[in-house]
C-alpha cells in the first residue's frame, strides 16, 4: 500500500534560498525522496540567512532553513570539480526529477544543461527555475526576491489602494514571491511527472519566477493592455466615479480588520452587526449598485463605527451574521490561532540541533495520504554516507579521498 | 503536440475566483474541465467585481473570463433534485471534482465527497474554504482580501510606520495555485495506486505556508515580526528608487562584491567611499542617506538606464513593473507572456498566457471562458448521450437552466 502521495519519486535538488528549496519541499512532505545538494562547508545560503535561534548564527539552526528543507536527505558535491560533475550525472541517473535554479549559462558551462542531461537519463523531468526564465534578453540578470516581486506587478496594483501612495511601492512580506515560484514550479513538475506516468516521456520545464508573478495578478495587470476594450473602460470609468468595494482595510480599537461584503445578504449582516444606524436606511444603502456607487462615503461611515470595536469581537459577531472579515492577524495571532490549532497547522520536529521547534504544515488535508513529517531538515552532508555509498556504491575509504579531494 | 493532463476531466462546481482559477490552471495543463453553474444561482464574477461595479451581462466580465479561460460551460439548476442526478453523471465521467462552496452546501445538496465517491469510487474531491471543512471557524466566510488578512500576508505588508497595506485579489489565486497542486499530487497517487481521496483546502492556510520566516521567528524566538516597505534586515542598499522618468527601480546588493561593481557601475562618485559604508553593516545601519544618495543618481537616469547598467555590471536592478510595463516589456514580449484571446461577445481580449514553459507538452489557452450554458449540448448529448426530447424537457422545465 502506497501511503504518501509521491511516494518512490525521486528528486534531486540543486537549488538555494527560497524558490527551489520549498518547492521541493512540497514535494518531499508529500512522501517523494528528494536528495538536496549542497555546496561543501558552505551550504545553501539561507543557512546563512535568519531568522536563527536565539538569533544567535549557526548554520543548522536558521528558522528559514529548517522550514523549507523538511523531509530531505542532504549531501554536498562541488561541481566545479571533474569529479563532482561525474558523481552528479550519477546521480541524475537513477532520478524521476531534477528541480535547479542556477542560471542557463551556468548549467550550460558545467554541461549540466537539458540536452546534457537527457542522454543520461530519457525519462528525466528537469524543471528550472529562475528569475526571467530560460530564455529572452534578461535571462541571465540577477534578481533577489526584492526584485522578482516587484517585476510582477503586484506592488503596482496596490499602490492604487494605498495608505501610502506617494511612496514607493512595497514588496509585501519578503519572500512571499520567492514561495510563490515554488509552487509554481511544483505544480508545473508534477504535470510533467503525471504525463511521463502516462507515457514514459521526459521532459524540461522552464519556470520564470517573474511570470509566475504575473499571473497571480493576471486580471489587474492586463488592464493596460485592454485599456481600449469596452469592459475595461467601464470598469476604469465606474472606479473613476468613486465605484468600490465596501470594505477594506478598517481601524479597530486594538488593530486592523479587514471586510468586504459585497452581497445584499452580507450587507444585512453587516447593518445589523452595526445595530441598524439610521444612516443605512438612506438611499445610497438600497441596492449592491448604490451602494457601490456611494462606497466611500459608506465606507467612512462604517469605518467611524469600526473603530470603537475590538477586532476579535467584531470578527466573530461579524462571522456569526455572514459578513466576510478578518482580523489582520500577526505571525503572533497565527501560531496562537485557535482554528490552526484545531486543524493541527503547527506540528513539532524534533532536530538534533535545533531541538523541538513547532512548523507550519500544509494547507491541504488529504484524507488518504496524510502530509508527514519523516525527518526534519538535514545537517550539512548528513547523508554523504547513505547516498554515496548505499546508494552510488562507493566504498568508505573513495568517500575520505572525495571528502580529502574537496568533492564532497 | 500532446498535453500534460490531456483524458482528465474535471467537474467544476466551483465559483468566485479561488475555486476557478484552480481548474483553469488544470485546463491550462490539458484537462477538460467542465464548468457547472446555473442561471439560478450565477457565479458572482460574471455579476461583479470588487471595486468596479457591476458588468452589464453574465457573457460581459473581463475577470470572468480570465479565470475561466479554456473551459466548458453547463448550466444545472442543483436546488432540483434532478439537477444533482445530472450532475452527479457528469461527476461518473470526471477524474477530479473541484469546489468551494461553504462546508457543508455540498453534502446538503448530495453532491459531498461521501456521495460522490459511491458514483465514482476513484474521484478526487477537493474542497477548497475559507478556512478549512474542520476547526471552530470552518463555517467563516470571506474573498481574498478576508483571508489575506486571516492568513497573515496583510499585517506583514506595508510600511512600518504606516498601516498594513491590502492585498487583493492575488491571494485568492495564491489559494488557487496550491489546490492545483494538491490536485496534481492526488492525481499523480491515483495513477500509481487506482484510488482516490478528499482533499480539505484552507485558503487562510495557504497564505500563512507563504510568510513563514516570519512564523519561525516568532515560534523560536518570540519576536513578531513586522512591515519593513522594501528593507531588508541585512542588505543595503535594498530598496526601490525613484528615477528620471518617474518610474521606480528595485535595486539589492547582498555582497561586498556586489557593493564594488555597484560603485563602479555608477562611477564612484565620492560618497561611496565614505566610512558610513565601507562595510555591509555600516551600509545597513545608515541606509537611510545611502538610500538617499542612491535615489539622487536613479534620478539621474530612466528605470530602464538604470537596470541595464547595473545588470551589465552583475547588480540586480529591476523596474517595480505596472500594466503598461509588463505589456511594453521587451524580455516578456519575446517570451510570448502574453496573448490575444476571441470572445464571442467581449472581442479580441489580451490574456497572461501560461505561465510555464514545457519543452513536450506546452500548456496553451485554446478557448475564452464558457458563455452561460454554451456547452450544454456536447454535454448532455454527447458525454451522458441524452436524446434531444429529453434534453428539451428538462429545460423547459427549468432543470437545465
Amino acid at each position: 500500500m502506497v501511503s504518501k502521495a509521491l511516494e518512490g519519486v525521486k528528486v534531486l535538488e540543486l537549488c538555494q534560498f527560497v524558490a527551489g528549496p520549498y518547492c521541493t519541499k512540497l514535494l518531499a512532505d508529500l512522501g517523494a525522496e528528494v536528495i538536496k545538494i549542497e555546496e561543501p562547508r558552505l551550504g545553501d545560503t539561507t543557512r546563512r540567512r535568519g531568522p536563527f535561534l536565539w538569533d544567535i548564527p549557526h548554520a543548522e539552526r536558521s528558522g528559514l532553513f529548517l522550514y523549507l528543507n523538511t523531509n530531505k536527505l542532504g549531501i554536498t558535491l562541488n561541481l566545479n570539480k571533474v569529479t563532482g560533475k561525474e558523481v552528479f550525472r550519477r546521480l541524475v541517473r537513477d532520478v524521476d526529477i531534477l528541480l535547479e535554479d542556477n542560471s542557463p549559462r551556468r548549467m550550460r558551462e558545467l554541461g549540466l544543461d537539458y540536452d546534457c542531461l537527457r542522454e543520461i537519463n530519457p525519462h528525466l523531468i528537469m524543471t528550472s527555475i529562475t528569475p526571467f526564465g530560460q530564455t529572452g534578453s534578461y535571462r541571465e540578470y540577477k534578481a533577489y526576491p526584492l526584485n522578482t516581486f516587484h517585476a510582477g506587478g503586484e506592488p503596482h496594483i496596490q499602490q492604487f489602494d494605498s495608505a501610502t501612495p506617494d511612496r514607493a511601492p512595497v514588496a509585501g512580506s519578503i519572500f512571499m514571491g520567492e514561495h510563490d515560484g515554488g509552487l509554481s514550479a511544483a505544480t508545473a513538475t508534477l504535470a510533467a511527472l503525471f504525463y511521463r506516468g502516462v507515457t514514459g516521456q521526459g521532459q524540461h520545464v522552464d519556470v520564470s519566477k517573474q511570470e509566475s508573478l504575473i499571473a497571480l495578478s493576471r486580471l489587474e495587470n492586463m488592464f493596460y493592455a485592454n485599456r481600449e476594450k469596452e469592459e475595461t473602460r467601464e470598469m476604469a470609468t465606474a472606479a473613476a466615479q468613486g465605484a468600490g468595494m465596501i470594505g477594506g482595510l478598517m481601524r479597530c480599537q486594538d488593530g486592523y480588520v479587514v471586510l468586504a461584503a459585497m452581497q445584499d445578504n452580507q450587507w444585512q449582516g453587516l447593518v445589523e452587526l452595526m445595530g441598524h444606524p439610521t444612516w443605512t436606511e438612506d438611499e445610497m444603502c438600497r441596492s449592491e449598485g448604490t451602494r457601490s456607487m456611494n462606497a466611500q462615503k459608506i465606507v467612512s461611515l462604517v469605518q467611524e463605527w469600526m473603530i470603537n470595536q475590538n477586532r476579535e469581537e467584531v470578527f466573530r459577531s461579524g462571522q456569526e451574521k455572514g459578513v466576510p472579515i478578518g482580523v489582520v492577524n500577526s505571525p503572533q495571532d497565527l501560531v496562537n490561532s485557535p482554528q490552526l490549532r484545531a486543524r493541527g497547522f503547527f506540528v513539532a520536529i524534533e532536530h538534533p540541533e535545533a531541538g523541538k521547534i513547532e512548523y507550519a504544515a500544509a494547507a491541504y488535508r488529504f484524507s488518504k495520504t496524510p502530509w508527514s513529517v519523516q525527518r526534519p531538515a538535514p545537517l550539512l552532508g548528513e547523508h554523504n554516507e547513505r547516498i554515496y555509498c548505499g546508494l552510488l556504491g562507493y566504498s568508505k575509504q573513495e568517500l575520505v579521498r572525495l571528502r580529502q579531494a574537496g568533492v564532497i | 503536440m500532446s498535453e500534460s493532463l490531456k483524458g482528465i476531466r474535471v467537474a467544476d462546481f466551483s465559483w468566485a475566483w479561488a475555486g476557478p482559477y484552480a481548474t483553469m490552471l488544470l485546463a491550462l495543463l490539458g484537462a477538460e474541465v467542465i464548468k457547472i453553474e446555473s442561471q439560478a444561482r450565477l457565479d458572482h464574477v460574471r455579476m461583479r467585481a470588487l471595486g468596479f461595479g457591476l458588468f452589464r451581462g453574465a457573457d460581459r466580465s473581463p475577470f470572468f473570463n480570465d479565470l475561466n479561460l479554456n473551459k466548458l460551460g453547463i448550466t444545472l439548476n442543483l436546488s432540483q433534485p434532478e439537477g444533482v442526478e445530472l450532475a452527479k453523471r457528469v461527476v461518473a465521467v470526471s477524474d477530479v471534482v473541484v469546489q468551494n462552496m461553504r462546508p457543508g452546501v455540498m453534502d446538503r445538496l448530495g453532491l459531498g465527497y461521501k456521495a460522490l465517491s459511491k458514483v465514482k469510487p476513484d474521484i478526487i474531491y477537493l474542497s477548497s474554504s475559507a478556512c478549512g471543512t474542520t476547526g471552530p471557524e470552518r463555517g467563516y466566510v470571506g474573498y481574498a482580501p478576508t483571508f489575506g488578512a486571516l492568513g497573515g500576508a496583510i499585517y506583514l505588508n506595508g510600511y512600518p510606520d504606516a498601516p498594513p497595506q491590502m492585498t487583493m485579489g492575488s491571494i485568492d489565486l495564491r489559494s488557487a495555485a496550491t489546490a492545483a497542486f494538491a490536485i496534481l499530487a492526488g492525481l499523480c497517487w491515483r495513477q500509481r495506486t487506482g484510488q482516490g481521496q478528499h482533499i480539505d483546502l484552507s485558503s487562510q492556510e495557504t497564505i500563512t505556508a507563504l510568510v513563514q520566516d516570519a512564523i519561525m521567528d516568532y515560534t523560536m524566538n518570540k519576536r513578531i515580526q513586522t512591515r519593513r516597505g522594501n528593507r531588508d534586515d541585512i542588505m543595503a542598499p535594498h530598496n526601490c528608487y525613484r528615477c528620471s522618468d518617474g518610474k521606480w527601480i528595485t535595486i539589492a546588493v547582498a555582497t561586498e562584491e556586489e557593493w564594488q561593481a555597484f560603485c563602479q557601475a555608477i562611477g564612484a562618485p565620492g560618497w561611496t567611499g565614505d566610512e558610513r559604508f565601507c562595510d555591509a553593516y555600516q551600509r545597513r545601519k545608515n541606509q537611510e542617506e545611502l538610500d538617499e544618495r542612491v535615489q539622487e543618481w536613479t534620478m539621474t537616469h530612466t528605470a530602464c538606464e538604470v537596470m541595464k547598467l547595473l545588470q551589465d555590471a552583475g547588480v540586480a536592478a529591476v523596474p517595480s513593473l505596472g500594466g503598461e510595463g509588463l505589456y511594453n516589456d521587451p524580455h516578456l514580449r519575446e517570451r510570448e507572456c502574453f496573448q490575444e484571446v476571441e470572445h464571442p461577445v467581449m472581442g479580441k481580449r489580451v490574456v497572461v498566457a501560461p505561465h510555464w514553459k514545457f519543452s513536450y507538452t506546452p500548456a496553451s489557452i485554446s478557448r475564452h471562458a464558457p458563455l452561460l450554458g454554451e456547452h450544454n449540448e456536447y454535454v448532455f448529448s454527447e458525454l451522458l448521450g441524452m436524446s434531444i426530447e429529453e434534453i428539451e424537457d428538462l429545460v423547459q422545465r427549468g432543470v437545465i437552466y
